[in-house]
């Protein structure tokens, strides 16, 4: 595949001039570019840029949403009413499909599932556009690229907070009741949002190469959601399906969840274990595979 | 560590090739329905071959060349922004970019919204963007179309609002791409004014254009690139004269009207 092997000619030797990127501090804005084969840049450095301009990536995705009307009245109430009519018409399409009879509280399951999956969803539809529609600034501005997506999370997550609102309608309404254990709550959607940082990255760069990624997106995260315990309950699995759906990252994450915020039961040791692995092996891989890339972005927008 | 003496833009030995793909847009069925006939789709470029040169603290350089020549090529990588293939380049200081006219700018917000996020992306921080916001309208005179979305800008109005951004960014260098043949007369005396007030502020300068008024009148000196090649590099007026004996074109009224 012609893409993969975009490394520049062969470098010359980096030896002597490498001690120098990382000298390459604010104080002095002294700054040195060398040649460099497709890998990655010193992390601290990069790290501590990506940091200094954090507010970039929060007023991005302020103004994305802005674009698109979130900040008015009926764009909140659209964020909130989009999602529960979602979950309206999978109910009753499971309603159909398994027969009448399914409690409230499923209902209740349904949809907190379905918000957390969307935080995934929103993160990496979003993600996967933002490297090339942030072509401009790209040509422009030397800057960290990986707060294009982060900024996606960031959106995403923002997208998520409110949903949960009607969650809590419904959790009341299905006489639900108010847990302790919903302080876990808020360790598995860290867990989410990671493991989504890392998709939305992995994406982001992928675009970039294949551009119909974003036309594959959304089926691939559909067939995603249907082998996840969402429209069903992970205690409904039968045994033999398990280890199949083990390997899926978010059936492990979305397990703990429904546990936790629907039943007030402490999550399962070994699927939180899972789960942060998971996350974090996502955040690591998505966030390599970005940044070793990512100076051969300007050249292929 | 820092001199007086050191060049504020040092090019060394600087090659840059990318390879490029004939198709418009890569996409994975592309790619799928290439890989059973083995046909290779990437083109090598080289735009720069082997260019060093040096601009001193308080310069303008400009930089004349025919399309292609590798100029805008050059000047990302002295922002940063393309790493060199093959060389070295050392830049003292803070970079403010005015590439290519208009890009950065998304069309769909506001003027306000993408001088701020450029202003961010750009390593300003909040406060300083706040302080500069009023001047940035100011020099570009579009106070009451700063909540447009910039689709309704016309052409000199985009590129004033950059003209006017990126000199605002407090630059030690300021890079500027052909982006000073929008605006009026007008607007351009001025923005001729304050890249001359930067420069007597010790700021250096580089400044991509195919006007030989503008290079002759601005520039102290200039680069030659000719296919990638440095051709020439030396005081601003022989540059261009040589230039334009190569061109054989004689220096007609709109070349000087440019100012």
């Amino acid at each position: 595949m012609s893409t993969t092997t975009s490394t520049p000619t062969d470098a010359p030797e980096q030896g002597p001039h490498l001690p120098e990127l990382y000298r390459d501090d604010e104080y002095s804005e002294r700054h040195v570019y060398v040649p460099h084969k497709v890998g990655l840049p010193p992390m601290g450095h990069y790290l501590s840029l990506v940091w200094k301009r954090r507010s970039f990536a929060f007023e991005l995705s302020r103004t994305t949403m802005r674009a698109k009307h979130f900040n008015t009245v009926f764009g909140q109430l659209w964020l909130l009413l989009n999602p529960l009519l979602l979950g309206l018409v999978y109910f009753l399409l499971i309603d159909l499909i398994r027969g009448h009879g399914r409690p409230v509280s499923f209902f209740a399951h349904l949809l907190g599932g379905l918000f957390l999956y969307q935080l995934l969803q929103t993160a990496a539809q979003e993600g996967s556009n933002s490297v090339v529609r942030g072509g401009g600034l790209i040509l422009n501005t030397a800057f960290p690229r990986t707060l294009l997506p982060l900024a996606s999370v960031t959106t995403s997550f923002k997208r998520f907070l409110p949903t949960m609102i009607v969650w809590l309608i419904v959790h009341f309404a299905a006489g639900g009741g108010v847990y302790i254990e919903w302080l876990w709550a808020p360790v598995i959607v860290v867990m989410v949002t990671l493991f989504s940082a890392g998709i939305a990255m992995f994406c982001g760069a992928l675009q970039v190469y294949f551009r119909d990624l974003s036309s594959f997106l959304p089926y691939l995260l559909r067939i995603w959601m249907y082998i996840s315990p969402i429209l069903y309950t992970w205690e409904e699995v039968p045994a033999k399906y398990k280890p199949w759906l083990e390997i899926n990252p978010m059936s492990s994450m979305l397990a703990c969840w429904s546990d936790v915020i629907n039943h007030g039961k402490a999550p399962d040791t070994n699927l939180m274990l899972i789960g942060t692995a998971w996350a974090l092996f996502a955040l690591l891989f998505g966030a390599l595979f970005f940044i070793s890339r990512e100076r051969d972005f300007a050249v292929r927008i | 560590m820092q001199s007086a003496s050191s060049p504020s833009i040092k090019v060394e030995n600087v090659s840059i090739t990318y390879r490029t793909a004939y198709e418009k847009l890569p996409t994975l069925r592309t790619t799928l329905l290439r890989l059973g006939r083995r046909e290779k789709l990437v083109r090598e470029i080289e735009a720069v071959r082997d260019v060093s040169f040096a601009v001193d603290k308080g310069t303008v350089l400009g930089v004349v060349g025919a399309n292609g020549a590798g100029k805008s090529t050059l000047v990302r990588t002295i922002a940063g922004i393309l790493p060199p293939t093959e060389g070295r380049v050392e830049v003292q200081g803070r970079v403010s970019t005015l590439l290519a006219l208009g890009v950065g700018f998304n069309r769909e917000l506001s003027g306000r919204e993408n001088v701020i996020l450029g202003g961010l992306a750009a390593g300003l921080d909040r406060d300083e963007l706040e302080e500069k916001y009023e001047e940035i309208v100011d020099f570009a005179e579009l106070d009451e179309f700063m909540d447009l979305p910039m689709r309704a800008y016309s052409s000199g109005m985009y590129g004033r609002l950059a003209f006017s951004v990126a000199i605002h960014m407090d630059p030690d260098i300021l890079l500027i791409d052909e982006a000073l043949s929008v605006g009026d007369a007008k607007f351009r005396r001025k923005s001729f004014e304050r890249m001359r007030q930067l420069c007597a502020e010790d700021r250096t300068i580089v400044l991509v254009s195919h006007a030989f008024g503008s290079i002759r009148d601005l520039c102290h000196q200039a680069v030659w690139m000719n296919k990638g090649n440095l051709e020439m590099w030396g005081e601003a007026n022989e540059v261009v004269d040589a230039y334009r004996d190569f061109l054989g074109v004689k220096e007609d009224r709109t070349d000087k009207e440019d100012l």
